[in-house]
């Protein structure tokens, strides 16, 4: 078991073709992924990946043809907003965007019309998803972790992967690791994702990895306090951040003294959430 | 990316928002011109992108355009919280009678804009939020709806807006939206909002952020960049696809990603050291980019050692070796280096770099514990 994706996820790749594309299409393949088919306008009728994925013109062309379920968006950001609602109406069932760079008035007006649809959207701005040994989408190096018990969600990327690799060096293993993505503006949240690894059977603890920007690790927090039976070891990047500096991430600022570390480490502290001091602590906090 | 307040005013006025009818100017000539033009009364603002000008002397009052003129020389040789002074706005002096603020921000907990409008205007508006929230009041926008006219009239409502006044502020609040929407940005702001004694609403001041993912559709706003906030460290970083943040310690950090770039700087403080600076090379830096990303945190005379911690991902340990290599034979420095490569293509990145007198690192916490130490050994 696993949390939103496993071995039979079907994906079609919008931007298969590009150069990022075709070389995280092929890490995915090589992992096992069922990588189906693959979106371009102007391109339909090609195959790619030594012959071995087609390619499509249009989502819902390859959705009828594939019974792609998932669809993975790794376009320019110019593209992205109109990628994302072109699955949507496509009717896949899980959307992935890893695409960095999407303003925030089109993901506000993209979020407003996804409410009306059955789809998850997982991103813009994220690495990905990855259940070891079944099915990777995305970034998330394969190797760094193994299948286990621990579930991870994160608003980062190569962080995750610390976390990921620091765990697999203590021979932990994770049930699934989601990358929500650093935008403020995206698909689902930590809640969300925390409520499935309460449901899924196999998650017998959690990984939260917050940063500084926004209440999302506060409400995460509640949600943990109020809800949640399984253990949860949290980490909050950002501590020493200056105020009203954006970190990188478009999400991660401290605007009006809001989003700060220390808010976000005392409300999960108080929700009853271990928090580490660094990464490499998460693996012994766990076995406690 | 901060928009000045004559800019962001003549945006406003773009979209049927009623400003001052005012000039900018460089130079104090062209103020007293400026000045003379409008006749009567004038205020000179200076334009900078830091809050506080009134307080420390950027806006003053002038009789006529001589005093105009002197102002504008004061003005423009002033520097406001360490910026300085380039340009001055000369605006037509009003009679004030009542002062609105009105705002409209992105709400990101809510995936909405918000509007904000409160009869306490002219003031620090976070002073008013903090203390009297209830003075302030708010409505959601849907963004596939915009703005709608019943909450424009609650807002007038809401704010005890005399009727005679209502039709001028749909105008303005339905402006602001425009503004706000078209330009793609993350704060439209008018404080204060006047009504001035002739009974007429006018934006005084406004203010403009823009989101800037969304600048590639907005060249023109694109060139009203202002670099004089930014550090020239931070320019040349931006310039070279690199996200650098300089800070006040003494640890320079060159991560790959943004999170962990600031969990690497959290770690260096959690063992006792400070960070120099934030900075992210992205994802699959080459070598060209790791060089130009060590000559900038090396331009930083505070830093006292240099941590690498490269997580390979897509970004391969070889690769950044080799870009620190380069940088080295370029720049001749003494600083000590300590280096964490993990992931893909790292033993091929620790091997390029075993000739390289370069301190390495297993784990994080090594590396940092490591870099507190060769920053202290080098003061």
């Amino acid at each position: 078991m696993a949390i939103l994706a496993n071995k039979d996820t079907r994906v079609v790749v919008q931007g298969i073709t590009g150069r990022e594309g075709s070389f995280h299409s092929q890490l995915m393949l090589d992992y096992g992924t069922k990588v189906v088919a693959g979106m371009r306008p102007g391109k339909g009728g090609e195959w790619v990946l030594d012959g071995k994925v087609p390619v499509f013109d249009s989502v819902k062309v390859a959705v009828e043809a594939t019974g792609a379920d998932t669809s993975m968006i790794i376009v320019p950001a110019v593209a992205a907003p109109d990628s994302i609602l072109e699955a949507a109406d496509a009717g896949v069932r899980l959307i992935i965007c890893l695409t960095e760079g999407v303003p925030i008035q089109d993901m506000m007006r993209v979020r407003a019309y996804l409410d009306f649809k059955q789809v998850t959207l997982i991103g813009p701005n994220c690495p990905g998803l990855l259940t070891p040994s079944q099915t990777k989408i995305g970034f998330i190096p394969g190797n760094i972790s193994m299948p286990g018990n621990v579930g991870v969600v994160s608003r980062s990327g190569t962080l995750t992967y610390e976390v990921l690799n620091a765990l697999k060096q203590e021979g932990m293993g994770c049930s699934t690791c989601v990358g929500i993505g650093g935008d403020p503006v995206k698909g689902i949240s930590f809640i969300e994702v925390l409520q499935m690894f309460e449901d899924d059977p196999l998650t017998d603890q959690v990984v939260m990895i917050g940063e500084i920007g926004g209440t999302d690790e506060e409400k995460a927090a509640e949600y943990i306090n109020e809800k949640m039976t399984k253990p949860v070891v949290g980490f909050i990047a950002g501590k020493t951040a200056p105020p009203g500096k954006r970190m990188g991430h478009a999400g991660a600022i401290v605007e009006g003294g809001a989003g700060t570390a220390k808010d976000k480490v005392e409300a999960l502290k108080k929700a009853g959430v271990q928090v580490a001091d660094h990464p490499e602590q998460i693996p012994e906090m766990l076995k406690k | 990316m901060k928009l000045h307040e004559y800019i962001s005013k003549d945006i406003f006025a773009a979209y049927g928002v009623p400003t001052p009818k005012g000039h900018v100017a460089a130079t104090p000539k062209e103020a007293g011109k400026i000045a003379k033009d409008l006749g009567g009364r004038v205020v000179v603002k200076a334009q900078v992108l830091v809050g506080g000008r009134g307080k420390a002397g950027g806006i003053k009052l002038a009789e006529n355009a001589k005093e105009a003129r002197t102002a504008a020389e004061e003005i423009l040789a002033m520097e406001i919280k360490g910026l300085p002074v380039r340009k001055v706005l000369i605006d037509p002096a009003v009679e004030i009678a009542t002062e609105i603020y009105l705002g409209i921000t992105n709400d990101r907990a809510a995936r909405q804009p918000v509007i904000m409008a409160s009869a306490a205007g002219g003031v620090d508006i976070e002073e008013v939020a903090a203390k009297t929230p209830e003075k302030i009041i708010r409505a959601h926008v849907n963004p596939l709806l915009g703005l709608q006219d019943y909450q424009v009239r609650d807002l007038a409502v809401s704010i005890e807006l005399e009727r005679e006044h209502w039709d001028a502020f749909h105008k303005v609040t339905q402006g602001l939206w425009q503004a706000y929407q078209r330009s793609d940005a993350t704060l439209a702001e008018i404080n204060p909002l006047v009504i001035t004694k002739d009974g007429e609403l006018l934006a005084v001041d406004g203010k403009m952020l823009i989101d800037d993912n969304a600048l590639y559709r907005h060249a023109d706003l694109e060139a009203h960049r202002d670099i004089d906030v930014e550090a020239p460290a931070e320019v040349e970083a931006r310039e070279n696809e690199l996200t650098y943040i300089k800070l006040d310690g003494e640890i320079g950090c060159m991560v790959n990603g943004a999170g962990l770039a600031m969990a690497t700087m959290d770690i260096i403080k959690l063992f006792g050291g400070e960070p120099a600076n934030f900075l992210d090379i992205g994802g699959g830096a080459n070598a060209e980019k790791v060089a130009a990303a060590l000559r900038i945190i090396l331009q930083d005379k505070n830093v006292k050692a240099v941590l690498f911690n490269i997580f390979g991902g897509i970004t391969r340990g070889d690769e950044v070796a080799k870009g620190i290599l380069e940088a080295l034979k370029q720049i001749k420095t003494d600083v000590p280096m300590v280096v964490r490569l993990v992931g893909t293509n790292a033993e091929e990145g620790r091997a390029l770099l075993a000739d390289a007198n370069m301190i390495t690192a297993e784990s994080l916490a090594e590396a940092a514990q490591k870099a507190v130490q060769a920053a202290q050994g080098s003061k």
